[in-house]
């Protein structure tokens, strides 16, 4: 099958690789009728995750049909011919963690947990597609992908409903509401979102939904922000401000925004020293992540708010203002989205006409131009938010 | 008499290395009984210990194998002694299962080569007496015998090898209900003893990276409880791998060096190995 390798930093190759095989009684086989590029996987296009070896498959946003299921699989769970979307969370559903709902904590799911450990005391979920600290399974740009624990995760889809509409509902819907979730959103509140990608566009619009009264997006491209002013949002682009944090706090009565969420992570960018700084010490491997975007709401939230942290952050931070989270008696919530909780009431929406999450894509292109598109997604060229890839059209002829 | 000394070739450093786990122990080194180490001990402790980090601190393939390799140099400088003595090493897991299910699954004996990857197999003899089969360093089986010596249903379990094994361990598991449906607290003990004459390799196979072993072992048994079935991504597809990666999969800590384990095969393009 065909299957985007990651082979070294800036280098994602289309290779042809054996198809997967059912390795435990409670994998499946899932052909794969649509797969996505994610934000978070540019930052292994990148090289700023550790863990990543030369041949990995990666990707984490697929859906398909199921080909083949495992001894272990009930048929009332899974069978042979459903429709599915899988979560990027692999979660075994009886830990002391799926027991509680914290899907994206399995204690089962990461064979490699001791490595995950090392850097992070105890480990989270396997992943897919997402280094090797997070399990080094076999990720969904490809044509066939092997789904373990595969009674517990894949979500079954109703036929008649295109892939583009239920694609995103494997990540970065469930992720954008459970940045939003994770706020504590109150009736009335003015939320800010930093960034204006995929999730956000999520979050922003679950802001409205979850109550709020205002949301406030920043960024810095124009078609991102517009995407967000479509939502409703008023827009702030960093490029054009002196200072985020004063902006939000002369749009907000000198209060600040009650709720602040950063969809960004470790790879913001911004101006000034500390931004050089950051870049200087993450080249030197000094620091991993770049935190711009966690200082900033911080500082710009209102006092005793909440920062919601949906971004994805991988190591090691610098320069944290704790002061200020301290004695303002802020509240901040984060995770990998525990995405059983969220998959099955976010596709009832889908399902009633309330959202249409296929507004995001900006690009459908045969697998075989993966490769490229990393490289235009990342450059943010051609407008570019989100591609969808296909993994069974014939792309040698395109591009 | 035949001239032992001089024909027995030097012992090589390779399949400790192998036995080994690319960690950083440096945290736990000198705790405990050793109190004392001399100098070319911390030397490699505190070497080891910063190329650890700093290989861990890297995101290379090449980074991975220097922490192994630091992690190697560590745990070298901090369990080399002149004299074998017994070691132990405890752990605990809570499970989502009843201290009866669990003592059930433990003291079916033959259950545990499951969940311990460095045990082959063990055979019950009696309702008190078994046989365990072990890989020992490069493949090679290590074999004893092993009782009961004392037990509560679903509370705990003891046992001890019998005298005159090659090697000495004693177990103790203990199973107790957690508060607020928790599930079990699974609490295991491991104390190992090197009989005198007892090659060095031998010796060092046992205590090096017991801690890390034996948390290994628990949590795989937990999965196993748990879930039915431990997780893997062994067999799965992948593109070309590089050398240093193909080293590196062979060179996994949980995986025992068995005889025959070919650097060929996992460097060779495309093989089902993850």
């Amino acid at each position: 099958m065909k299957a985007v390798c990651y082979m070294g930093v800036h280098n994602m190759k289309v290779e042809t690789v054996p198809d997967p095989i059912i390795l435990n009684p409670r994998d499946a086989i899932v052909k794969i009728t649509s797969t996505c590029i994610c934000g978070s996987d540019l930052h292994l296009y990148n090289g700023y995750i550790p863990t990543m070896e030369q041949g990995d498959i990666i990707g984490h946003e697929f859906m398909g049909e199921v080909v083949e299921v495992g001894s272990g699989v009930k048929p009332d769970k899974l069978k042979v011919g459903d429709r599915v979307v899988v979560p990027f969370t692999i979660a075994c559903g009886n830990c002391f963690f799926c027991k509680r709902e914290l899907w994206s904590c399995c204690n089962n799911s990461n064979p490699n947990y001791w490595v995950a450990e090392e850097m992070m005391g105890t480990s989270p979920s396997g992943l897919f597609g997402y280094t090797h600290m997070l399990g080094g399974y076999a990720g969904g740009q490809a044509q066939y992908a092997r789904v373990p624990f595969a009674d517990v995760g894949p979500l079954k889809v109703p036929d008649g409903i295109p892939d583009d509409k239920l694609v995103f509902l494997s990540d970065i819907y469930p992720t954008g509401y459970f940045g939003a979730i994770s706020a504590d959103i109150e009736q009335g509140d003015t939320v800010a979102v930093w960034g204006c990608g995929p999730v956000a566009q999520f979050s922003i619009r679950s802001a409205f939904t979850l109550g709020a009264e205002r949301v406030i997006a920043i960024d810095r491209f124009d078609y991102r922000l517009r995407m967000a002013k479509d939502a409703g949002a008023e827009t702030v682009n960093y490029e054009e401000v002196d200072d985020v944090v004063q902006t939000l706090k002369d749009m907000t009565g000198n209060i600040g925004p009650d709720r602040c969420i950063d969809a960004v992570g470790m790879e913001a960018h911004d101006h000034g020293v500390m931004y050089m700084m950051d870049r200087a010490k993450q080249m030197a491997r000094i620091e991993t992540d770049r935190p711009t975007v966690l200082r900033q709401a911080i500082q710009a939230c209102r006092k005793g708010g909440t920062v919601s942290v949906p971004g994805v952050y991988s190591g090691f931070v610098d320069k944290i203002p704790m002061g200020a989270f301290m004695n303002k008696g802020l509240t901040m919530k984060t995770g990998q989205t525990h995405m059983m909780r969220y998959m099955k009431p976010l596709l009832e929406k889908i399902e009633s006409g309330e959202i249409d999450p296929s507004f995001v894509i900006s690009h459908r292109v045969p697998i075989d131009q993966a490769p490229q598109m990393y490289k235009t997604f990342r450059d943010k060229k051609d407008n570019c938010t989100k591609v969808v890839l296909d993994p069974w059209a014939d792309g040698s002829m395109a591009a | 008499m035949r001239p032992h000394l001089t024909v027995i070739p030097k012992r090589k450093v390779v399949p400790i290395i192998m036995d080994e786990t690319p960690r950083n122990y440096s945290r736990n080194a000198g705790r405990g009984r050793r109190r004392s180490m001399s100098p070319q001990n911390w030397g490699a402790l505190i070497g080891g210990g910063a190329l650890a980090v700093y290989g861990i601190s890297r995101r290379s393939p090449l980074g991975v194998a220097l922490a192994a390799g630091g992690g190697t140099l560590a745990l070298v400088g901090a369990t080399r002694k002149s004299s074998p003595e017994a070691s132990s090493t405890w752990t605990s897991l809570l499970v989502n299962t009843t201290p009866q299910e669990a003592y059930r699954f433990w003291r079916g004996f033959e259950n545990l080569p499951r969940f311990m990857n460095r045990l082959q197999s063990v055979t019950v003899l009696d309702d008190h007496r078994s046989r365990w089969t072990a890989i020992g360093p490069m493949g090679h089986p290590i074999q004893w015998n092993a009782e009961i010596t004392d037990e509560r249903e679903n509370e705990y379990i003891a046992w001890r090898s019998l005298p005159g094994s090659d090697v000495q361990v004693n177990g103790r598991v203990e199973f107790k209900e957690a508060p607020a449906e928790r599930g079990t607290l699974i609490t295991a003990r491991l104390e190992f003893g090197t009989p005198a004459g007892m090659s060095s390799a031998l010796t060092k196979f046992f205590k090096k990276g017991a801690k890390f072993a034996i948390r290994q072992d628990m949590r795989r048994l937990e999965a196993l409880m748990e879930t039915g079935e431990i997780p893997t991504t062994e067999g799965q597809s992948h593109g070309r791998r590089d050398v240093v990666t193909g080293i590196l999969r062979v060179a996994d800590p949980n995986r025992p060096i068995l005889r025959g384990s070919g650097f060929k095969d996992a460097l060779a393009a495309k093989r089902r190995i993850a």
